[in-house]
């Protein structure tokens, strides 16, 4: 270990701790290709549901697995991101004008960036009062916290409410087409490339440490001089945008969304995804939630009621398995210690 | 609004209320005494439900459903008490969250299994089946009337166990100081058991009182559960009197809220009632710990 | 020459429970200030209200001539005062290095920064390791705190004090759980580093408290009765009644 405190992490060590999930990205970048082979589009859409939940759950597990804040509003925080882009984008097929101010638009060179301020705005407007709070507090707040978006969501009839927004006009990227599945398959992986890539050096910053180490000690933290509320309230925020970034890819994806999106149960999900995969590091999630989208697709196949089987898996996992999915793969990548990756 | 509307939203609101404090009861008493975070208490609603119509079918009778369906599912709760839960009383709250989400998708499999997706029919009894005038020319349903009744009964009943008697005591010593009711000679374990069947038993009351007047279906416990929640944080976890005036409060407040409010604000209305109570008090209004 | 520290008619009540009852007391620049006591006589108390995370009653602390008796305590820590906890407080899934590192970079004027790494940024390992290397844990650095003995992670915190680079350390009970030989080491690490820093230590072990402290301060029941030099404190027949005498 000493050796890897004294000279920079090079590219060997990356490998070292993340092949993994270098591995499950290469994989994933042939799912096109294999869904083309068996002639089964449904493997396209499938593939892409689990990119986004990725996504949504690595978002998660920022808060969750390094700020040790168990958040039940993620389900909440990526509706917004969602609903930001249908709404815009009705706008724009309508003519209208949101608020009466704002042109639509269906650009998501746009749309992302302002789904994505949406819901780190709301996740820092909730986090205010929830991060007054701690531990049980903090859960049962952002549960209710998620209510609350759902019913707000469901109350909005202008925008279809209880039965959901369509998109209808028809979604850029800078101006280039990505209604192809494949297409869009790719923007989405790059995507949570680009969400892994960000979060993995955030979470070895200062920053990341200090998110850290407030789950670990946060009296101590306070007694360094370091006031821990601002860092937990931007972890929060800058996790809500990533939520909302994957909302966002998911609304366009399907060409719609629907309360049903950010019940809590969504929200439970996620939690469920990231502990599948492990929460000790920046990627887990991606395993837990590619894992967790193709037991959703194939148990019920298998039998009508897969949903106690799943159940009684999730509770094993919490028994047996503490790290996660990545515990299966060896110790060289079990949490890593100050820093992190 | 007149005041016959008036009168009628504040029995609905009241009679909400009531309901959420059974729900609560259990949550605040598990949490406060186990530190046991139960997201399948709604579950336990839904059994309360299932059982009451399944023994209304084979007997014909509500009265007799009502105690079979509270017994049954305050059995049910002490198995998995027993089975699964005491394992996680030591554990993180994370991993609380994910065992009874787990097992509330083992209860709805379960449900299905047994009962099949489509709504159970579950008929209030025939003696309330209909309306009674109260004063100020109001009409209002003898079923909801009655829940209202037996709720207040059982509420009244709880304080009085909790704040008068020996398992009382036990239960007050349990959640405020768990080291000190065991130096005591408090049989902890037995209390937990105790505790968390009375209050599947009590959200089984609450799940077959509300059966006939919402529709006895899987999943139907969990909106009340979120509710639940709120009523148990804004109370302060743990305390019996802060659940209480909290699920009146909420009752009240989602009731007049969808009435008075436009729809969007209306059904928020009690979230941010809850963010503003906890952004005052963040351990509710009566925190038992410290 | 002015106080470092200035304790002024402070009071602290819990409830009917008296912990700090019209206390004054003071550090002077170098000074190492040993306060004693029997259990429950408000030592903890007191260091909390000095660090922040208890708020008195009544009564003033001003520290480098500006009152800080509202200040809260990340504040505190900045302005130069470092606490270390009577059970051990650190971060237990860091390596001894990084625990070390964090309190380096506590020293920053904010902790937004978002891309560098900070475990192999020199500007925070170099005065991590030196920290470590003035307590002698420095070839234990890669080590996990939770790993760590518990003489090593009292030694620790002691280093994570040090990184913040402070004007005057708060001790509290740095020997408390230690056996015979770890605790030798730790008066012979505080020993070494009473040149250079105040020091307001807690202590029960006594050879430890005579053999490092300029002055001696008794607590009983949240009030000082009784404060000099050691020899002084040694022959006071005050003190030997209420704490000496009955020492356990």
């Amino acid at each position: 270990m000493a050796d890897t405190i004294a000279k920079p992490g090079g590219l060997s060590v990356m490998l070292r701790v993340s092949w993994p999930i270098l591995l499950i990205l290469a994989l994933l970048a042939f799912a096109p290709t294999l869904s083309n082979a068996l002639d089964n589009p449904f493997l396209v859409r499938l593939f892409t549901r689990a990119v986004i939940f990725a996504m949504a759950a690595v978002a998660l597990n920022f808060v969750l697995g390094f700020g040790g804040l168990v958040s039940l509003m993620h389900g909440g925080l990526a509706g917004i991101g969602a609903y930001a882009v249908a709404i815009m984008a009705f706008h724009d097929y309508d003519g209208s004008k949101f608020l009466g101010v704002f042109p639509g638009t269906s650009d998501l060179a746009i749309l992302i960036p302002v789904a994505m301020l949406a819901a780190g705005l709301g996740a820092a407007l909730t986090g205010i009062v929830a991060l007054r709070t701690s531990g049980a507090y903090f859960i049962m707040i952002t549960l209710a916290f998620n209510q609350m978006l759902y019913y707000f969501f469901v109350a909005l009839q202008q925008y279809g409410g209880d039965d959901g927004l369509q998109i209808l006009s028809n979604l850029t990227l800078a101006g280039f087409d990505i209604s192809r599945r494949a297409t869009f398959y790719y923007v989405a992986l790059v995507a949570l490339c680009a969400e892994l890539f960000f979060f993995s050096r955030v979470v070895a910053s200062r920053f990341g440490t200090i998110l850290q180490a407030c789950a670990q000690n946060e009296r101590r933290v306070t007694a360094i001089g370091i006031p821990p509320l601002r860092y937990k309230l931007a972890a929060l925020a800058i996790s809500g945008a990533a939520a909302g970034l994957a909302g966002a890819l998911w609304a366009s994806g399907q060409q719609f969304v629907s309360p049903s999106e950010l019940s809590w149960d969504r929200s439970g999900d996620y939690i469920v995804m990231a502990v599948l995969g492990g929460t000790g590091r920046v990627w887990g999630p991606v395993l837990g939630a590619v894992v967790f989208v193709l037991l959703e697709a194939f148990l019920p196949a298998w039998t009508q009621f897969w949903q106690a089987p799943f159940g009684v898996v999730v509770i094993l996992i919490v028994v047996f398995l503490r790290g996660g999915l990545i515990d299966l793969m060896g110790g060289s990548l079990a949490r890593p210690t100050g820093g992190g990756r | 609004m007149t005041f016959s509307l008036f009168i009628e939203q504040l029995l609905n609101g009241v009679q909400l209320g009531v309901m959420l404090f059974l729900m609560a009861a259990g949550l605040t008493l598990v949490f406060g005494i186990m530190n046991l975070i139960n997201l399948a208490h709604g579950s336990l609603y839904m059994a309360g439900a299932f059982f009451a119509a399944t023994v209304f079918q084979i007997s014909g009778s509500f009265l007799l459903a009502v105690p079979i369906a509270v017994a049954l599912t305050a059995l049910v709760g002490g198995v998995v008490e027993r089975a699964v839960l005491r394992q996680f009383y030591a554990r993180s709250h994370l991993d609380q969250v994910l065992v009874t989400f787990g097992l509330i998708l083992v209860f709805n499999d379960a449900v299905r299994l047994i009962w099949g997706v489509v709504p159970v029919p579950l008929a209030p009894p025939e003696a309330l089946a209909g309306s009674v005038h109260l004063f100020g020319g109001v009409d209002y349903p003898a079923f909801r009337l009655a829940i209202l009744g037996v709720g207040a009964l059982v509420a009244l009943g709880l304080y009085f166990v909790v704040s008068h008697t020996r398992i009382g005591m036990w239960i007050r010593a349990g959640a405020s100081n768990r080291p000190m009711a065991s130096a005591l000679g408090v049989d902890v374990e037995l209390v937990f058991s105790l505790v968390f069947s009375a209050g599947a038993g009590l959200a089984g009351l609450a799940g077959l009182m509300a059966g006939p007047i919402t529709a006895v279906q899987v999943g139907m416990g969990e909106p009340i559960l979120i509710l639940a929640l709120v009523v148990t944080v804004i109370g302060g976890i743990g305390s019996i009197r802060g659940a209480f005036v909290a699920a009146l409060m909420i009752g009240v407040g989602d009731t007049f809220g969808r009435v008075l409010l436009p729809p969007a604000l209306g059904s928020m209305a009690i979230f941010m009632l809850m963010a503003a109570i906890l952004a005052w008090r963040p351990k509710g209004l009566f925190p038992v710990h410290g | 020459m002015p106080s470092l520290l200035a304790v002024s008619e402070l009071n602290k009540r819990f409830g009917g429970l008296v912990a700090t009852s019209n206390l004054s007391l003071d550090v002077q620049p170098g000074e190492t200030h040993a306060l004693i006591g029997p259990n429950g006589a408000g030592k903890t108390t007191l260091i909390a209200q000095l660090q922040g995370e208890l708020r008195p009653d009544s009564g003033a602390i001003s520290f480098n001539g500006a009152d800080i008796t509202h200040e809260p305590p990340h504040r505190r820590a900045r302005l130069g005062i470092a606490r270390s906890f009577q059970i051990t407080s650190v971060f237990p899934e860091f390596t001894a290095l990084a625990n070390v590192a964090l309190a380096a970079q506590a020293r920053e004027p904010h902790g937004f920064r978002f891309w560098k790494e900070a475990a192999n940024d020199p500007a925070l390992t170099a005065p991590a390791l030196d920290a470590l290397k003035t307590i002698g844990l420095d070839n234990r650095a890669s080590v996990i705190a939770q790993d760590l003995s518990h003489g090593e992670r009292r030694q620790l915190e002691l280093a994570m004090a040090l990184a913040m680079k402070p004007k005057l350390l708060l001790l509290d009970e740095p020997m408390a759980g230690m056996g015979r030989q770890d605790g030798q080491r730790m008066t012979r690490i505080l020993a070494n580093l009473k040149s250079s820093y105040a020091i307001l230590i807690v202590e029960h072990d006594m050879d430890a408290v005579f053999a490092l402290a300029d002055r001696v301060s008794v607590l009983v029941a949240g009030a000082v009765i009784a404060s000099g030099t050691a020899d002084t404190i040694r022959a006071d027949p005050l003190v030997k009644a209420a704490y000496l005498g009955h020492r356990g």
